[in-house]
């Protein structure tokens, strides 16, 4: 059949010299261009800068460049005493304050062996609001997604919903964004009354809004065109460049470390949702998507699971009197949780008085874009949205 | 396999480059010398006794008593289940330490063995100033060749994160303030 | 209005031209779209369905600089975007007006102390008119900062300088390195 519809065509060639045909370079005599990407565009969520080499409507070559949001975050880290560095933690990864939070405040209760003196409604409260985090997180990057691809209304049927969540975290903590909600020793506060009635209220209200959204964008014929195929993430690419959480999961590898023991989440009955290439091919953009919506509702279920398990916690100490004074020994550790956008880890070295030696993190997003350099050579411009939105970064968590 | 079979596993293949190793804390870690690290680093990766696939985080570290810089490796081995609906497993984990003296902080990269060092390499340099030879994103400086910048501007001086780093007052007629006791400028 | 400006005093001629140029000015400020950190989330939600700052004026989010009348500069300011802040400013047509949202913006905020690659204030790069503070500011204070940036509309005149004669001023007390 394509042959057939290939003679049909006039011969493309044909005003073309015959020294024009014998060198290849020549065959579309188009000009290479540098299309500077950013830091100010709509499409690459903050200031990433991408500087493309084109050819017409190819991208040859795609170059990151980052630090336009670098805010010194590891340096402040050797000068603060780690209770004081939540704040600056969720500042990272802004749309997910409360996994960064928690990130932290568990790397330091392991270095100084708090861990086991953290009261069992403590860790419920941290899986509750670190599922809701990732709701929230995922519907930001779901609206978005849409938002790069030409798609206004999803953006808007996502914010609602997450307003929803960040009500629950405003009645509770206070703020809306960054929440320095969950400290080292715990939780700075119990639960506010009937919070467990509205939370369950709004995954119900919620649980059908997915539906609503595959209907809307996931199956949309428009929107599978954009991303079916597009930016495929190879296995053996994924686990090179070290990449986590949707994305790596997008290109069919079935790893989250919520599954792995000492993690919080041994006994709760949940999926790790992986790209089976149902559009495309596995580990495209649309596979990315799909992993993040899933999530979504496996997230429902585990916060469904650990308010059932609250009911027996009532009257529990939330908050170790410890934390504010932790001293860290003089030891390192490295610690990762699984945020949403993949593994945050923080290294942090103590010397044995209250300010640590030494913080890193290590941003999922900052691993995550690192392969755009790979994917974004050989495609079209305009699939460049669409790759930068799969990979969903959040630049403050790539500069920190 | 556990810490401790690495390290062995490591001393019986490469004997005198394997320098020292910490199991007694938090973060157990093996001592490899910065010479043959790029071997040590082929070698984890492809045995089969290893088979280190990812490399999670390079964290460059600052030992101002000690004299020296120091680059950590923390490593992950996973691999695909047998049956197929399973997630991968976890097989081990290691944190590789290489150490080098503060005046001449060069590591070879190994940037050619897992991808997701580049970056962390880059970063490295930028923020702590270990120099990665034959790193592929590299660039001539005034002081010869090192990797290009990530998160500063490229004509940023020091490296912000040694403990001994002078605050810049100024960058491009921006003036800075970077202590309390300064009041802000006037402008 | 550069043509009109300081030529006539403030009279009755003017008064009404005055009064529906402003009026049509502060009720269709066109934002740029310049999220650079954590208040960028906010400046969204503003956009997004609960907030909807259309409701005064201000919802059409514009790509492009040179569309703009409204440059909320969202977010840390670092030493490397400094340059881009400056050049983006310069790309905006008059009359044009900057929103400095969050404590970074205003000065430094929680990176103020040892934040080496932090810029303390976009005011040390471009003129700031309206200060939003919070840490990120919540929509309603943002949205108080646009019905404050009318106000401030609604007071101007064409037959004065908005800069009243200070504008090279302003701008070279503003360190120009872009």
């Amino acid at each position: 059949m394509a042959d057939v519809v290939l003679e049909a065509l006039p011969d493309i060639n044909a005003d073309l010299s015959a020294e024009m045909l014998a060198d290849p370079q020549q065959d579309f005599p188009t000009e290479e261009m540098l299309v500077n990407m950013g830091p100010q565009h709509p499409a690459t969520h903050g200031v990433l800068r991408v500087v493309l080499r084109t050819d017409g409507e190819m991208v040859l070559e795609a170059v990151p460049h980052l630090g336009y949001l670098h805010r010194c975050a590891e340096k402040i880290g050797e000068t603060l005493a780690p209770y004081q560095y939540i704040p600056y933690t969720d500042r990272m990864d802004y749309l997910a304050g409360m996994n960064n939070n928690l990130a932290f405040a568990e790397a330091c209760e392991k270095l100084s062996g708090l861990e086991a003196e953290i009261s069992q409604r403590a860790k419920l409260i941290r899986i509750i609001f670190a599922e809701l985090n990732r709701i929230a997180s995922h519907l930001v990057a779901f609206g978005t997604y849409g938002l790069d691809l030409g798609a206004f209304t999803p953006f808007l049927y996502a914010f609602r919903e997450r307003e929803y969540i960040l009500d629950l975290f405003e009645s509770t903590c206070g703020a809306r964004l960054t929440y320095s909600y969950i400290t080292i020793g715990g939780v700075t506060d119990d639960l506010p009354d009937k919070f467990v009635d509205v939370t369950r209220e709004f995954l119900d209200y919620f649980e059908p809004k997915v539906i609503e959204y595959n209907n809307l964008l996931t199956h949309n014929h428009i929107f599978v065109k954009r991303t079916a195929n597009v930016g495929v993430i190879t296995k053996k690419d994924a686990i090179d460049y070290a990449l986590t959480g949707p994305v790596l999961r997008g290109s069919g590898i079935q790893w989250d470390l919520r599954k792995l023991p000492g993690s919080g989440y041994e006994d709760f009955d949940f999926e790790i949702p992986f790209g089976r290439g149902e559009k495309g091919a596995v580990g495209d953009c649309w596979d990315r998507y799909y992993v993040r919506i899933c999530e979504m509702q496996e997230s429902v279920k585990i916060i469904r699971q650990a308010l059932d398990r609250l009911a027996g916690t009532e009257g529990q100490e939330v908050t170790h009197k410890k934390g504010k004074t932790l001293k860290l020994p003089a030891d390192e550790i490295y610690h990762e949780i699984e945020n949403p956008r993949g593994q945050l880890g923080f290294m942090i070295r103590g010397n044995g008085s209250v300010i640590p030696d030494r913080v890193k993190a290590r941003g999922p997003s900052f691993c995550n874009l690192s392969v755009t350099e790979r994917v974004c050579s050989g495609v079209l411009l305009g699939d460049m949205a669409a790759i930068i939105g799969s990979i969903d970064v959040v630049m403050g968590e790539v500069d920190r | 396999m556990a810490p401790e079979e690495i390290t062995e596993l490591l001393k019986k293949e490469f004997g005198e480059f394997i320098v020292g190793s910490k199991f007694d804390t938090a973060h157990p870690r093996v001592g490899v010398r910065a010479d043959a690290w790029p071997e040590v680093a082929r070698f984890l990766r492809d045995d089969s006794r290893t088979g280190f696939n990812m490399l999670r985080c390079v964290t460059a570290l600052d030992l101002l008593e000690d004299d020296t810089l120091c680059a950590e490796y923390d490593l992950h081995a996973i691999r695909a289940p047998k049956s197929g609906a399973a997630p991968y497993e976890l097989i081990h984990g290691i944190c590789i330490e290489v150490s080098v003296p503060r005046n001449n902080p060069r590591i070879p990269s190994v940037a050619d063995v897992w991808r997701a060092a580049d970056w962390h390499e880059r970063e490295a340099y930028d923020l702590m100033g270990i120099i990665f030879e034959n790193h592929p994103d590299s660039m001539i400086g005034p002081n010869g060749k090192h990797p290009r910048r990530i998160l500063c501007p490229d004509d940023w001086v020091g490296h912000p994160l040694r403990k001994d780093y002078l605050f810049p007052m100024e960058y491009h007629g921006i003036p800075a303030v970077t202590e309390m006791g300064q009041t802000r400028p006037v402008h | 209005m550069s043509w009109i400006e300081n030529r006539f005093e403030e009279g009755l001629i003017i008064t009404s031209l005055d009064w529906a140029i402003n009026w049509g000015r502060r009720y269709s400020i066109w934002p740029m779209t310049f999220g650079l950190a954590c208040c960028a989330i906010e400046m969204m939600a503003i956009g997004a369905s609960r907030f909807d700052v259309d409701r005064f004026g201000a919802g059409a989010f514009r790509a492009s600089p040179r569309q703009a009348d409204l440059m909320i500069v969202a977010g840390t300011v670092t030493y490397k975007m400094a340059s881009r802040v400056k050049r983006l400013y310069n790309q905006m047509p008059e009359p044009k007006y900057v929103m400095a949202m969050g404590a970074c913006t205003i000065g430094g905020g929680p990176y103020f102390k040892n934040g080496y690659h932090v810029v303390k204030g976009v005011d040390l790069v471009v003129p700031v008119d309206i200060y939003v503070p919070g840490c990120p500011p919540r929509p309603e204070t943002l949205i108080e900062g646009i019905l404050r940036l009318q106000d401030m509309i609604k007071n101007q005149s064409l037959a004065r300088d908005r800069w009243q004669g200070a504008k090279e001023k302003v701008l070279a007390s503003t360190p120009t390195y872009a």
